[in-house]
This record gives structure tokens, sequence and C-alpha cells, in this order.
């Protein structure tokens, strides 16, 4: 994975000092709330609903066991003892004091971590596949380009203004697993027929309250035209879009005002300009310097055949229901990607305690070349790990209560922090997601739903993805009363869909059985295998409308 | 309000005329409404012309007049709106303006560091603004990963450069 | 943001959150700030709930002491102070789904746990 260079280490640096001058001049009373708020926005801290709560980013998902246990250090030093997974693949603390986050920060700068731009209007965290480099079919791993994406974005003095927050995804399979086409920009890593590696560009997508799929506006962009291509979007957006509205400020509004078309003439003719100045070409040496750190780890020449582990499977029922479902192909023969659950039956999804993140660590230090991945979907993923060591790897999980069987399935759900913890939310998320895991933690009846994601958000701004959920759930304030309105037929993938919502909401006790509801519905229904989502598309709405409101 | 220009506090030499009121003589910024309506009067006078321009004005609708122009105000409503950094960027990158791209409106200390990168070369501050505070604002990073409008080399170039200088050293060796 | 008073409200208590560590912290009687709710003044009627309201707000600017200073519904009951709203119910306790966390685990029983099972509550 990428380490820093002086340049890289300096810059992170002297943001330490830049920050504790301004957490100085903020205590004192020097700096006004109204001036530093979106100064610390920008070092990711928010005020939330019981404390400050503080944003790590992780780029583009990836970790090393080095930063894993300083993370977990971290969070028993300043915080509560555990930390939260994101949707951006980043890591929440729930309890810092203001007063301690300059030397939390430079505790992370020691380990080459940082918060910034995990928060303002300024460019995010750029986010990708958490099998990064692993996968199959994958054209070249992501991570290189979002090194590059994350260095020229990072106090970029153009664009740290910006009329709100800006994301971008980039995928390099077939099947997206970075969910690109619900991100401002998402990039799609190709090769043109000539063999040479270019971008699929999309613009404009985005969840909260006005969820939209992308728009492609290019087909290929040459790998050396990628910065400048990008900087005509940010630029486009940075100039036209909206100032006068919080809520019509993202790119999609512009994207959807002008439309793509014009919004490509726009970008195109920026694009123009900025490309005959050469200034942002990408040479190909600083991208040979990036990729030399994104190169495979020393693989072994093994065989996928290990009887051992066969034989296991036959005689551990718990390892063989875990090979089922946490157990991803890799494209190294011999070698698996094992995805660690983050959703156990009755707790916080995507939570992870300090002993937990030290254990995770020491198994990705001992079995997976110490390398780690957050998923977007709040789980943890050992990318590179030898298939003969996968139950030794189990069962070190299970020790440490992270061997949930239960990756892709119903309880392996999505859920925002939620009016348990956010200043913004409408209503609570994780007790309904405790709930609906514990209504459904039969293994055998998670198999037998087979793949289906629940994504819930306590609030409209949809942190916890709830538009493209299979299954949506999204809280809402009904005169004060905690209500849940379902949606349905989501997807963040490559068939990116938006959710349908179903009907009026249902209260805290309805919501449950409104999702039995949908779940035996489904059963009944269902042809051929068909997982939830592919029966949803084949009968619509309708049958579970009725289902669901039979009684209304 | 003070006027900083090139990290000195100095007088302001220029007078913002609203546009009704008549013009003086002397240094004048004008409005680009103004601009559009009274552009041959404003050409034909004597004294050093400048246009203020608001968010949402851009500066490619003055582009090709920029030589009447020996400075260019834009504002920040907010500080929060940022398109004047795009604009100033263009000014300088785009267009290739030199003369006077003057910061107006509200702005924070914090920010002092990007618009100094993107071309702006006077800052409208506030009382409370120092030389001091001023000089540790735009020095806040030793290095821009971005090339930008001040022209200084980027990240990338000094890596390019140490490249350069390891493998020359390799030869020599 | 969940709604955390209804109109006409009869009483209110105030909140802020600390500068200096965030923790949810409530204006007592004698213009301190308590981070339990049992020791926040109640203010009875628009114009006492006025009155606390900017006698806290000072604490914001110029004390620089507090953030997010805000009035909320409250009931007074034979138990103690009751937070009218699920959001405020949740604030004065901590997370529902960590009863180890927060005020819930640090403040006296009877404190804290008047609200910490906070059902639909504007009724």
């Amino acid at each position: 994975m990428y380490r820093y260079d002086e340049f890289d280490q300096r810059l992170v640096n002297e943001r330490v000092a830049q920050f504790r001058g301004q957490v100085a001049r903020r205590l004192s009373g020097e700096l006004s709330e109204d001036a530093f708020k979106p100064l610390r926005l920008m070092n990711g801290v928010y005020l939330q609903l019981h404390a400050y709560m503080l944003r790590i980013a992780i780029p583009y998902g990836t970790l090393s066991s080095r930063q894993m246990h300083k993370l977990a250090d971290i969070s028993r030093k300043y915080d509560k003892g555990y930390g939260h997974f994101t949707t951006r693949q980043n890591l929440q603390l729930n309890w810092p004091a203001l007063k301690d986050i300059p030397d939390l920060l430079e505790e992370l700068a020691s380990v080459e971590m940082h918060c910034i731009q995990t928060s303002g209007n300024c460019i995010r965290n750029t986010t990708s596949d958490h099998q990064a480099g692993a996968a199959l079919g994958e054209v070249e791993d992501p991570r290189i380009i979002c090194e590059v994406i994350r260095q020229w974005s990072t106090f970029h003095p153009e664009f740290s203004f910006l009329p709100r927050k800006f994301k971008i995804a980039v995928s390099a399979t077939e099947q997206d697993r970075a969910a690109i086409r619900v991100h401002d920009i998402g990039i799609q890593i190709v090769t043109n027929s000539a063999g040479e590696i270019g971008y699929e560009v999309w613009v404009g997508g985005g969840l909260g309250r006005t969820p939209i799929v992308g728009k492609k506006i290019s087909d290929f962009i040459a790998r050396e035209d990628l910065l400048a291509y990008l900087e005509s979007i940010l630029r486009v957006y940075n100039m036209f879009g909206r100032r006068d509205n919080l809520y019509k400020a993202r790119i999609k509004i512009l994207v959807h005002e002008i439309g793509a078309e014009e919004m490509r003439k726009q970008v195109e003719a920026e694009f123009k300009e900025v490309k005959a100045r050469g200034a942002l070409q990408l040479p190909d040496e600083e991208v040979a310097r990036i990729q030399a750190y994104f190169l495979p780890p020393d693989f072994e020449t093994l065989s996928d055949e290990v009887p051992e582990i066969d034989a296991l499977i036959a005689k551990d029922k718990d390892f063989a229901d875990w090979m089922k479902s946490n157990i991803s192909a890799h494209k190294h023969p011999g070698y698996s990607i094992v995805n660690i659950s983050l959703k156990p039956t009755g707790l916080t999804p995507g939570d992870c305690s300090a002993d937990q993140m030290d254990k995770i660590a020491d198994i990705a230090e001992k079995y997976a070349f110490s390398e780690i991945r957050a998923a977007h979907e709040q789980n943890i993923c050992l990318a590179h790990v030898r298939r003969k060591d996968l139950y030794e790897v189990y069962k070190a999980l299970k020790a440490a209560k992270l061997a949930t069987a239960n990756i892709g399935l119903i309880t392996d759900q999505i859920a925002c922090p939620g009016l348990d913890y956010c200043n913004l939310a409408n209503a609570r998320s994780i007790p309904i997601a405790q709930e609906i895991s514990e209504r459904f933690k039969n293994i055998e009846l998670q198999q037998k739903i087979g793949r289906l994601h629940i994504n819930m958000s306590g609030c409209i701004n949809a942190c916890g993805h709830h538009h493209v959920g299979h299954i949506g759930i999204l809280g809402v304030d009904k005169k004060g009363v905690e209500h849940y309105q379902v949606t349905l037929g989501g997807a963040a993938d490559q068939t990116a869909a938006v959710g349908d919502i179903v009907g009026p909401a249902f209260t805290e006790g309805e919501i449950v059985n409104a999702i039995d509801t949908i779940v035996n519905t489904y059963l009944d229904i269902r042809q051929n295998d068909e997982i939830f989502i592919d029966t949803y598309r084949r009968v619509g709405a309708q049958p579970f409308k009725e289902k669901l409101y039979a009684s209304h | 309000m003070r006027l900083i220009k090139n990290g000195q506090f100095i007088e302001d030499e220029w007078t913002t005329v609203a546009d009704e009121e008549a013009l003086p003589e002397g240094s004048i910024i004008v409005t680009l409404e103004r601009w559009n309506k009274e552009k041959d009067a404003l050409v034909a006078r004597k004294g050093k012309l400048g246009i203020r321009l608001k968010s949402g004005e851009d500066p490619s609708q003055i582009a090709d007049q920029l030589a009447h122009f020996d400075l260019v105000a834009l504002e920040f409503p907010v500080y929060r709106n940022g398109r004047a950094f795009s604009y100033a960027n263009l000014l300088r990158e785009r267009y290739e303006y030199k003369g006077e791209v003057r910061a107006v409106g509200n702005v924070l200390r914090d920010q002092f560091y990007f618009m100094v990168r993107v071309g702006f070369d006077a800052l409208e501050v506030g009382d409370e603004i120092t030389l001091e505070i001023f000089q540790e604002s735009i020095g806040s990073f030793t290095h821009n990963y971005q090339p930008s409008a001040d022209q200084k080399p980027s990240v990338l170039s000094l890596r390019q450069r140490l490249a350069a200088n390891a493998a020359a050293g390799q030869k020599r060796g | 943001m969940a709604q955390h008073s209804r109109k006409g409200a009869q009483f209110h208590a105030v909140t802020a959150n600390r500068l200096l560590d965030g923790v949810v912290v409530y204006l007592t009687a004698t213009d301190e700030w308590s981070e339990s709710l049992q020791d926040a003044e109640v203010a009875e009627g628009k114009e006492a709930a006025d009155a606390l309201l900017a006698r806290g707000a000072v604490f914001f600017e110029p004390k620089n002491f507090a953030l997010d200073v805000y009035l909320f519904e409250v009931e007074p009951t034979a138990t103690g102070i009751r937070a009218s709203s699920v959001r405020e119910a949740i604030r004065q306790a901590g997370p529902t789904v960590r009863k180890d966390l927060g005020k819930q685990a640090k403040l006296d029983d009877t404190r804290a746990s008047l609200n910490t099972s906070p059902q639909a509550v504007f009724a």
C-alpha cells in the first residue's frame, strides 16, 4: 500500500500544526464558532447529539496492521474504546474532546493517517472496491488512481469552498462494489481497443433528499488526462453550482437542471483549455511510482485444492456456514478474500471495539500481508489470505466475535448511527437493525433467503444509503414519534437504481413485522432461485404493497 | 477594513463607485453592469479603471476586454461562497491577466493561503488581521500537491526533480 | 433534526454542548451547567423560557463556554424532570443501544434512568 514520502508526511504534519493553532484560538475565544466551524469540518470534527464526533480518513478503504493498531490505541486513549466504520470507508469516533483532538491528530500523523477533508464543502475521501488488487476481472488496481486523486484533491486551493460536499468513487471491475453511479463523480477504469487504460466518467449521482443515478459524460478519458478532466468538472461545478439553497447545491442538481448533455459540453469546453495548458498532465513516472506501492504481494504458488479445508468444512458446520457467505474468490490460485462481518446479532452494525481492531490487525499481520480494507457496507476485508489458512483465520476471528456468517445476507445491514448518536437524525436506526438481526438470526433462514441488502438511514441525508438498498428503511419524525418508511428495489452496483416508496410509514412496533412480510412475500413468489432484487424487478412493488397494507 | 497587497498594508488608491454615482477623478472601480452600460464613457475617461465582479459574474464575460482594466475585484458575499477562487484562477491562468486581482467581501484568515495560490495579489481584510497573521496563514504549507496560478512547483514536479537528480547522481557515481 | 419541543409547550429547560469536550449540559438555577437534566432549572411559560434562554446564551458568546444553546420541552413530574421528546430523552441519557456509555452509565441511577426507554412521548 502507499507509503508517504517526505512531501506527504510534511503536509500532514503542517496540517496538524495549523489545526492546533486554530483550536487554541477557538478555545481562547479569539476565533468565533462561526469562523471555526468550516475549519473544524475540514478536519472531520462534528458536533453531534452527545459529544463531538471525529471522522478519520481511510483513503480508499486501505489500512495497514500498524495503522489499525493505532486506531485501537486512539479509541482507547481519546474515546470510549470503540469506533464505527462508515459507508465511505472511514472511521468515526463518537466521544473525542475538542481539546484533545490536536494531540489525536498528531498521533494519527505518526502512522500516516489524518482527518483531512472528511467533512466540509470540499472533495472528500475517494472510495473504492474493498477487494481491490484481489478481485477477479480487475482492469487494474483502482487504488493507484485513487491515490493520484487523493493528492490532487488535498488542499486544492480552488475547490475548498464548493457549493457542497463532493464525493468521488472508483471501480475497476464490471461488478461495481464502489457504488460509483451514486457519487458526484464515478469513475470506471476501462481499456480501449488498443489496450490502453482509461476512464469512463459519470457525474451527478447521489442520495439524500433527491436521490439520482449519475449520468455518463465520457466513455473514455486517457489516463494522462484524468486530472485535467476532473478539474474541469469541479471548475464548472464550483462556478455554476447553486449557492442560494443548501438543499439544491450538489452537482446532481446542476446536472439535473442543465441536463447531462449541456454538462458534458461545458466540461469538454473547459477540459479542452485545461488540457492545452498541460499543467495537469499525469506523467507516466508518477503513475509508475504510485503503482509500485500497489504491486501484488509475494504470492506463493499454491493450489485452490486444499483437502484439509474441505475436510473441515464437512466436519465443522459453523465453519462451513462462514465459508459459504464470507469468502470471495481471489484472482490468484490458492488465495481467498476474507470478509469480516461487523454485523453480529443484536449489536451495532459497523461498530468495532478497540480490542477487536487489535485482533484484526494481528490476524492481518499473520495471515494477510498486514493489509486491511474497510468496505462501504461497514465491514472489514482481508484481501489476500491463503486458502489453507482459512480455518486458523476463522478460529481467530471467532474468538474475537468477528466471525458472523452473514456477508451479503439479510442481517448484513447497513445502518447509519441515527438518533442514538446523530444531531441530524429524525429517528433511531440501530435498534431497528438490531431487532431485524434478531428476527432473522437463524443461519439456515438467512441462507434460504439469500442475497438481500437492507440499508437504513435515520434521516433523509441518507448516510445509511437506504435509497439503494434492496429494502430501504428511512426513519422519519411524525409529530415527534419515530416512524419508518420502506422503499424496495434499490441497488448500488452497476444495476444502480433508487428504491420505490411502498406506502405510509410504519411505527417502531410494526417495522420488523413489515420486513418479515416483505421477506415472506418474496419467498412465496420467487422463481428459479431468484434473489430478492431479481424477484422485485420481475414482479414490481404491487405484490409487496398488497401484503404490507392488506389490513390498512 | 484594510488592504494587503503583495504582503504589505497599503493605502487604497481606488474608489469604488456606485452605479448611480457620478464618476470622480482618479482610479475607480465600477460594477459589471455599469461597465456594460457606459463602456464608451468609461474607456474615454482619464484615470485607471477597475471592475468589480459579483458571485455569478464569471470573468469570461470580460475576457476580451481585460486590457481596459488595471484591477479586477472579485466578491466573496460569504466566506462559504468559493466561486471567486475559480474566477481568480481563470483570470491568471486562462486569460493571463496581469493587473491587480483583489478579494473583497467576507473571507476567513484561513482562506488567505488558498487565495494567494489562485492568484489574488490584493486582499481586503478585517481590522484584526496583522501582517504576522497574514504571513503565518500564507505560510501554512511548505508544499502543494497541485500546480496553481502562483507558479509554485507542485509536489509532482519536486518529485520529478528529485528523481532526475538521483538518476544524474547514479550516472556520475 | 428530530423535534424537541411542541408549539405552546408549557415547561422548558436550556441545554447546550460544552465547548471543551462536547458533553451535553443543562443550565441550573445558579447559572451553572450540570451534566444531569435533574439539576436543570425549569421555566414555566414563554416569558420565563425566554429569560432562561437569554441567561444561557451568554455562555456561548461572550463567555465562550458552551455551544448550541437552546430551549427544549420538559415535564416536571413527581419523580423528577422528564424530557418530553425522544431526542432529548436520548440526549440526557446516552445512546439507547449502549447502556454502558454516556450519562446513563456515569450518573447516579435515579437520575439518568428516568428516561432511558424513550417511547412515543409526544402523545
